[in-house]
């Protein structure tokens, strides 16, 4: 290796060599995404079922929602899943230094996301929107028989979506820690990829959420 | 096997164009009011932006086809819980059933 | 790990390394096993002692010995332990940890830090479940029904909770094992040379890794619903209880064949080894099992027949469901087929898989009684369910344990079980199962429903004839724990092969080293060529 670093990957004992270890570590997050998948798939058919039974409510909530911070979040969220795949590219290019680069931008704009979703949140919680039971906001447009149902999915869809954020801000964390070690090069980048791998699909599923609580009305 | 394959930066920079340019479209069109429609339009799109994340993002274009396989059989599995308690719900209203 | 160094064949998994602190960490899927072995083994103690406070509370009609708050508790704890603790992870996570890569000629499932994660998991889960026993436990039944579960005032949340956590080993184990059949197959092992259980724990682990996640979901929903009153499974609200049940039985009915799958693989190694003959119709079983696992997905409804649910929707899962009844009764064929003409060896662990055999097709025929519609509505929430489920889950799954736990008893500890005090074991489990539960399907059938803690007085013959074979297996369980215990320090030294099995555990030795293996195997043949 060309680099200064003498940090070299050995895959664990009972893989063949580190090209078996890569495989099987994938096809594992795989199924890991997949669980990913079914877990959520499980707001999204509750949602869809109750979009059939009360249309209304979701056409009287999303109008509480500010399109435009949904979709600065969207940006945010795609650009992040950009820099990703750059630090990927970067490490099978043995260019550490934008590994590095890359990586920092996607935790940035990890933490924009969450900051977005902070300022909505404090601004629901003020006006009391809020999910089942605690649901205190007065207004006219609250007239809507179950319209806290609607905020139960908002609040159960981005909780569940924000908790993933923050993990995905930890485990870059953790890949930035290593990669300043420099441990990622082109023989070895498969965390990065891992990693890769469950960023994007927390934007997969947020480009599913943002028109579906944002815009469906 | 793909797994080593180095795709170029620019195909990367021009999915992320066509997704930027792809949530734009989903915001603009979300301004029209098509009736019942209008879910199936927005969710027209956001497929169409999550399979350009699976594709290139994510690799399942180049990978080894047991991940599409692994991925196909999550959703599909997710679409047979839908339709079942769908099923139910729908015909329940059908049937008069006052739950 | 250095390749250079001889091998001393004194050495194996167990003594590989010493201390608490050295099983607490260990990535050896041997030794993991082990760690489950314990686990299990002291949940079923719990959950069986609640077993036995439950039928002694029903020895009499009226209080006998606890009073019905108490008594619902007794009942929601069993349900809770006996499921999500004992036999969902009990053939997987335990034997099938041990095994799997073994038989697969693997040195290690695919990911070891994340198979012994699944192990903390399961026990954080379970402290976590514990919780609810400080807020005055939990009475809703294992299936915390809505609205119900909701508005019960006491500690539900935490079992749930709990659960939710234990729901993360059992994908983890899921997840580790079919990365291992995909990428870990010794040099030879093509899928069609796989021993069966191997097929039956792939099968179980499909469903795990595409069930469970629902289930996560669900009780986190659930305990959102008690914390947040978020209303989605809410009448009061403008929830739809019913929809609880979907989104319940949507992982609840896979498990339930994530509880039998495995067995199921258990019983086509036991009766092919003991009958001393190729397996009859391998593929045939195989692929059974990968139908039933697929099947599982479609039918849950047939838990809602009488819940509300859409009569569309009943007409269709009756109809469905009685579809699992092609794939098992292919499988119960063809195991009968194999000891047909085989050099049959009445060892303990076939008794326990005849047993399994007798007692899994009255569980299975009875399950499709309950199928259909009409049949369930008379049925439905009476003793013949609770007779039907614990004659597949216990006479099924229990047997299949026991069974599979004396046959790879020497492979894991070097040493033999006594096979007649085995033997001895296997007559009171068998008999007092059917004393037990044999009258339920009469109690069921004559009406009287499940989980009620009093009866009407015409019902106390027969409860007192199923209390008493309660203890009876309860017994035959001390029995078999003082069995295992007692040929664990001084059991008869085993040989390597001590059943002249053809699959690849019994090639390497007893216990076997660290590695598993000594000289990585190559496949050349299928997995039962006796004759």
């Amino acid at each position: 290796m060309s680099t200064d670093s003498t940090y070299e990957h050995h895959p664990a004992h009972h893989f063949r060599d580190a090209e078996h270890e890569v495989e099987a570590s994938k096809f594992g997050l795989w199924l890991f995404l997949c669980t990913e998948i079914l877990m959520f798939g499980g707001l999204f058919v509750g949602y869809a079922i109750f979009h059939a039974m009360y249309p209304e409510i979701f056409i009287a909530g999303s109008k509480f929602l500010d399109w435009r911070l949904g979709a600065l979040n969207t940006v945010i969220l795609l650009i992040s899943s950009f820099t990703v795949v750059m630090a990927i590219h970067s490490a099978q290019t043995n260019n550490k230094k934008w590994v590095l680069i890359n990586l920092y931008i996607t935790l940035a704009c990890a933490a924009g996301f969450m900051i977005v979703k902070y300022i909505e949140y404090s601004h629901k919680i003020h006006d009391g929107l809020l999910p089942g039971k605690f649901f205190s906001y007065t207004g006219a447009e609250a007239a809507v028989q179950n319209l806290p149902l609607y905020f139960s999915f908002y609040f159960m869809m981005t909780g569940l979506h924000g908790s993933h954020v923050l993990a995905g801000m930890v485990l870059i964390s953790w890949l930035i820690y290593r990669a300043h070690k420099g441990h990622f090069g082109p023989k070895y980048y498969t965390p990065v990829e891992c990693v890769g791998l469950f960023w994007h699909l927390v934007d997969l599923i947020w480009i599913y959420l943002f028109p579906l609580l944002y815009l469906v009305g | 096997m793909g797994a080593h394959h180095i795709i170029p930066a620019k195909t990367f920079l021009n999915v992320l164009i066509a997704l930027l340019f792809l949530t734009f479209v989903t915001v603009w069109v979300a301004q029209f009011d098509f009736g019942v429609m209008n879910a199936f339009i927005a969710m027209a799109v956001a497929s169409i932006k999550g399979a350009l994340v699976l594709m290139y993002f994510m690799h399942l274009k180049y990978d080894d086809k047991s991940y599409l396989v692994i991925f196909f059989t999550g959703i599909f599995f997710l679409f047979v819980f839908f339709f079942f308690s769908q099923l139910d719900i729908v015909t329940r209203i059908f049937e008069g059933n006052t739950l | 790990m250095s390749a250079t160094t001889t091998h001393d064949s004194s050495k194996n998994y167990i003594n590989h390394e010493s201390g608490i602190l050295s099983w607490l960490t260990t990535l050896d899927h041997k030794r993991i096993g082990l760690l489950y072995m314990w686990t299990v083994l002291t949940f079923f103690a719990i959950g069986g002692f609640y077993a036995m406070l439950i039928r002694t509370e029903l020895f009499t009609a009226g209080k006998t010995i606890v009073d019905a708050g108490t008594y619902n508790q007794f009942m929601t704890f069993h349900g809770a332990i006996m499921v999500f603790m004992v036999i969902i992870p009990g053939v997987p996570a335990f034997l099938g940890n041990f095994v799997l890569p073994l038989q697969l000629g693997a040195k290690d499932v695919a990911f070891p830090r994340v198979n012994l994660l699944s192990w903390y998991c399961l026990i954080v889960g379970a402290a976590i479940a514990l919780c609810s026993l400080f807020y005055n436990g939990a009475d809703t039944g294992w299936t915390f029904y809505t609205p119900y579960s909701i508005d019960t005032d006491n500690g539900t949340v935490w079992l749930v909770l709990g659960a939710f956590v234990m729901g993360f080993s059992s994908i983890l184990t899921g997840l580790n094992f079919i990365a291992t059949v995909h990428k870990l197959r010794a040099p030879g092992m093509t899928f069609f040379r796989m021993p069966l259980f191997v097929w039956g724990l792939y099968s179980t682990a499909v469903l795990q890794v595409l069930a469970t996640p629902v289930l996560g979901i669900t009780l986190l929903l659930l305990a959102a619903e008690r914390i947040l009153g978020i209303g989605i499974f809410d009448p009061d609200l403008g929830g739809d209880p019913v929809l609880f049940q979907h989104f319940f039985w949507f992982y609840s009915h896979p498990a339930v064949y994530i509880m039998i799958l495995p067995a199921m693989g258990i019983v086509s190694e036991l009766i092919t080894a003991f009958s001393r003959k190729t397996i009859f119709g391998y593929k045939a079983i195989a692929f059974s099992s990968i139908g039933i696992a697929a099947v599982s997905f479609f039918v849950w409804g047939h838990h809602m027949f009488v819940s509300g649910q859409s009569e569309v929707a009943g007409i269709v899962f009756s109809f469905i469901t009685m579809l699992v009844g092609v794939p098992t009764a292919i499988k119960t064929f063809n195991w009968v087929a194999t000891m047909f003409q085989g050099s049959v060896r009445f060892d303990a662990p076939l008794l326990f898989a005849m047993g399994f055999l007798f007692l899994f097709t009255i569980g299975g025929v009875t399950g499709i009684f309950l199928a259909v519609t009409a049949m369930d509505v008379h049925f439905h929430d009476t003793y013949f369910v609770v007779a039907h489920f614990h004659y597949v889950m216990v006479g099924g799954t229990l047997m299949a344990i026991m069974g599979g736990l004396y046959y790879w008893f020497p492979k894991m500890f070097g040493r033999m079980v006594s096979d007649f005090w085995a033997r001895i074991t296997f007559l009171l489990i068998f008999i007092g199962f059917n004393v037990t539960f044999f009258p339920q399907f009469i109690l069921g059938a004559m009406g009287m429903p499940r989980r009620y803690y009093d009866y009407l007085p015409a019902y106390e013959s027969l409860n007192k004839i199923s209390t008493i074979g309660a203890w009876t297996i309860g017994t035959g369980f001390l029995i078999a724990l003082g069995v295992i215990i007692y040929a664990m320090k001084k059991g008869e030294k085993a040989s390597d092969n001590p059943w002249g099995a053809k699959t690849l555990e019994w090639q390497t030795s007893s216990p076997p080293p660290h590695e598993n293996f000594i000289n990585d195997p190559v496949v050349t043949a299928g997995p039962y060529e006796y004759r």
